[in-house]
């Protein structure tokens, strides 16, 4: 116990260093609590939940580390779940990124599937516009993440920036440690077609992304 | 029905359909270049409806007083002897310092998990029935919602003034702090994911920041809980929690968890000082 809590110290120190050299926001977070007990109250709070969700609720190891690192993992760290995120993106096989972008527009817009009040058949999309400005057209929008505008064309519809997007898609975190964008294709929450529809939507030449 | 009810009803009705109409509109119109306008548009909207007679949330209100002193359960009692902090039956300021630790339980609650408590000690009452009707839904009124109302519209003009003294108080503080930044499931979010930073929105919708004690944290929670309109129903807190977890793909928090009332407890606490006029209505 007392080398958990030296290390997550540690790491906060050193966090909090690296978050003065870092742009990313640093949150602000106090560390002082046993982490044994917020384990706890998090089991209390989700007692009555099925085995199959509870698997939710656990950490994994990286979202365990940006935790305690209040999303600035340090040195270490910061390699270690970098490492870790590259090794699970996995690339289509035929090599070709960029999938339909009027599907990708369905799959930006979608905001369901996955929810306890969904069912496992709901269809799933990622709900880019929750988050970030992606066609001009649309005006709901939100400004979580940055906008999106002009993508493709900003990256000269470059293939090696294309396949970039494709991993960050699939695992942000393996292009920022600690990103807050969710990994969807890391938790299978899209499938390789839909995250290659979404890339078409933001390289293609032809997608409102890029008029 | 007593007329003034009935007259509320039905100027609730007709203004319903302003509202709605209002907001889309000012939805509709909404970009960049006139967020602002729209902003100003719904705050003159919700000025418009925050207005008792308009607002069906006190009607929630009403039949909230009428369950505090109904007698039931195995002893025939009334809730009218339960002490939710201030003293038996007080109920002035109660929830302006809710959660709180109680001697009784050697536990800090949240005003649903005292209202439980109370219900069981008091009443000997069969707690599963209000339980399973913890919100209400088409055809089905929470009991809970509606003590929740009554109560906390009886902290109405005060601010919010909760210990965190006691130990265990500060114990729930601390849980509540790290489970508002602690990341996990399928989208890897935590609430700080939206909730940390001033001026974000998702897709229209303005998010609160409460990573900071400030005005953000004290408006929202000094306005819960609130008539939604596009629910049709009263939501306290505790369900706007549950509808998180719902859109952060977690499972379904426990109703009345300590988890709740501590991620409740670090809210209170940011929004210290905010005023309490409730309940409200919201989109």
């Amino acid at each position: 116990m007392t080398h958990i809590r030296v290390t997550a110290l540690s790491a906060l120190a050193a966090g909090m260093a690296l978050a003065a050299l870092l742009a990313a926001p640093a949150h602000a977070q106090q560390q002082a609590i046993d982490p044994v007990i917020v384990d706890r109250y998090v089991a209390a709070t989700w007692k009555s939940t099925s085995d199959e969700w509870k698997a939710r609720v656990a950490q994994d190891e990286t979202q365990r580390i940006c935790t305690a690192t209040g999303n600035n993992p340090p040195g270490a760290d910061f390699d270690k779940t970098l490492a870790r995120e590259v090794a699970t993106v996995v690339y289509p096989t035929d090599g070709n990124v960029l999938g339909d972008w009027k599907r990708g527009e369905q799959v930006a817009q979608r905001g369901t599937g996955g929810q306890f009040s969904d069912t496992p058949t709901t269809a799933r999309g990622g709900n880019c516009y929750a988050c970030h400005q992606i066609a001009p057209k649309e005006l709901s929008y939100g400004t979580l993440g940055p906008s999106l505008v002009g993508y493709g064309r900003d990256r000269k519809y470059d293939k090696d920036e294309a396949k970039k997007t494709f991993a960050k898609v699939f695992n942000a975190m393996a292009i920022v440690p600690c990103s807050q964008m969710p990994r969807f294709g890391y938790h299978k929450f899209l499938t390789e077609e839909q995250i290659k529809d979404v890339v078409g939507l933001l390289f293609d030449p032809e997608s409102p992304v890029n008029k | 029905m007593p007329v003034d009810k009935w007259q509320r009803q039905n100027n609730w009705l007709g203004l319903a359909t302003a509202v709605v109409l209002a907001l889309c509109s000012a939805s509709a119109m909404a970009q960049p270049a006139v967020d602002d306008v729209s902003e100003k548009e719904i705050e003159r909207y919700r000025a418009m409806i925050n207005d008792p007679m308009a607002n069906p949330g006190y009607l929630n209100v009403d039949r909230g007083e009428q369950l505090w002193a109904l007698k039931r359960g195995a002893k025939n009692a009334s809730l009218e002897t339960c002490d939710l902090g201030e003293g038996p039956g007080k109920l002035e300021g109660a929830f302006a310092r809710l959660p709180r630790h109680f001697k009784d339980t050697d536990k800090v609650m949240d005003l649903e998990q005292r209202l439980l408590h109370c219900m069981t000690a008091i009443q000997e009452l069969d707690t599963k029935d209000v339980i399973a009707r913890r919100f209400s839904g088409p055809g089905r009124m929470s009991d809970m919602e509606d003590l929740v109302a009554f109560i906390a519209n009886k902290s109405n003009g005060l601010k919010f003034a909760m210990p965190v003294e006691h130990p265990k108080e500060k114990e729930m503080y601390a849980v509540g702090e790290a489970m508002f930044y602690r990341r996990s499931a399928i989208m890897d979010f935590s609430c700080a994911t939206c909730h940390a930073e001033e001026g974000k929105r998702i897709r229209l919708q303005g998010l609160p920041n409460f990573s900071k004690p400030g005005k953000p944290a004290q408006e929202t929670m000094g306005s819960w809980p609130t008539y939604r309109v596009s629910q049709s129903q009263l939501r306290t807190m505790q369900h706007r929690l549950w509808d998180c977890y719902r859109q952060m793909r977690m499972p379904a928090p426990d109703y009345a968890s300590d988890g709740v009332t501590a991620l409740t407890v670090f809210m209170v606490k940011q929004a210290e000082g905010g005023e309490i006029t409730v309940p409200s209505i919201k989109r």
